[in-house]
């Protein structure tokens, strides 16, 4: 079993830990705020007692918490042998991480960055272990998804990939092998095309709910592109398409200006009750019948 | 508490959530195709403030949350195992 940091205790962050400790590894869960890292443990002990309800393992929730220590202090990850930051998709806040993670951690952890779309070289870059960066793109809910992309860095060793490789395969990951670039394959595609299907609302083309009918009835998907938005959440996927506009400098990635009036609005999906579809209640809850929002010109 | 009351304070917090959705006691809301993980956390967490009691593990079954009526019979076989506990 391995001791592995998490850092960022964020939805990411959170369903990391869970997955890594119901693996039976040892985890330290940092944020930089203590209300957050007591969130993600009740949430990760309530998500344990539930598992067996939504088809996943009987687990033993004391146990799977009494593997996590979670904290505000860097200098508890001092003994990881792998560090695995989840922080907000910022490349400000990680240029101001990755030097301090870099410092706090033992000299041969390796670093995991999981990201959407920041190139793994790019973070590598911040730190003195550049051989010993590694890039996972976690999918959302982590503890349910089989698989995630595995990126090397420019200077990645064979050995880092592989303990990396190793620790997914134990969490019950299959890793999906991707070189680095802005997005890698997922996002590059996932976010132009929701991206894509916002200007179909924006143009007053079609409604979002008949956008996403087009991929459900004659696709075959179980969501379509802006369902998938609000899941997300609206701001989460302009960030992310800014990211590849400013990196790539190519037009086809220009954000729609829809996404970015709703992020301004509040409208961020079913985070904050309204995306691109209504959403009723306080929580998550999310009526069947759904109001999309209208197209507008 | 009484029955009724379990069963109206549970049937009060669903139809809450849901209010476009006409249902009755005895319907499986799983199968209705509304109820997902995270509504089903909410109903866990509902039931556990509300009525002051901790679901065991044993009793974190879908079939014991599927509707009304089996809500109200875990919330009171949980409560009539902590009194005589």
């Amino acid at each position: 079993m391995t001791n592995v940091a998490v850092v960022g205790a964020g939805v990411m962050g959170t369903g990391v830990a869970q997955n890594l400790a119901q693996s039976g590894h040892t985890v330290v869960l940092i944020d930089r705020d203590e209300q957050t890292v007591e969130r993600a443990m009740a949430r990760i002990g309530l998500n344990c007692r539930l598992s067996h309800m939504f088809g996943g393992p009987e687990t033993d929730s004391e146990e799977v918490l009494s593997r996590i220590t979670g904290g505000t202090d860097l200098a508890l990850l001092a003994d990881s042998e792998v560090v695995i930051e989840n922080i907000t998709e910022n490349w400000e806040l990680k240029s101001e991480l990755y030097p301090r993670l870099d410092a706090a951690a033992h000299p041969d952890a390796v670093f995991v960055a999981n990201t959407s779309a920041i190139p793994i070289t790019r973070i590598a870059s911040l730190t003195s272990r550049p051989e010993r960066v590694a890039g996972v793109h976690f999918m959302n809910p982590v503890p349910m998804k089989p698989a995630v992309e595995l990126i090397p860095g420019h200077h990645t060793t064979p050995e880092a990939l592989e303990r990396v490789r190793s620790l997914l395969d134990s969490m019950g990951k299959k890793a999906i092998d991707v070189n680095d670039a802005c997005g890698f394959v997922s996002n590059r595609v996932l976010m132009l095309t929701v991206n894509e299907a916002a200007f179909l609302v924006h143009e007053g083309v079609a409604d979002a709910e008949t956008v996403d009918e087009v991929f459900r009835s004659c696709f075959g998907h179980p969501m379509g592109p802006l369902e998938t938005a609000d899941l997300i959440g609206v701001d989460t996927i302009l960030y992310s398409v800014e990211v590849l506009h400013e990196h790539y400098a190519d037009s086809k990635y220009r954000p729609c200006p829809l996404l970015k009036k709703m992020t301004d609005a509040g409208l961020h999906g079913r985070k904050s009750g309204q995306g691109f579809y209504r959403y009723d209640g306080s929580g998550a809850a999310v009526t069947s019948s759904r109001e999309p929002l209208p197209a507008t010109g | 508490m009484s029955s009724t009351e379990i069963r109206s304070q549970v049937r009060e917090f669903i139809s809450g959530r849901f209010p476009q959705v006409t249902f009755d006691d005895d319907q499986d809301i799983f199968e209705m195709g509304f109820v997902n993980s995270l509504f089903a956390m909410e109903l866990v967490v509902f039931v556990e403030r509300t009525f002051s009691v901790r679901v065991p593990n044993g009793e974190l079954r879908r079939e014991n949350f599927r509707s009304v009526t089996s809500i109200t019979e875990v919330v009171e076989r949980v409560t009539a195992a902590s009194t005589t506990a």
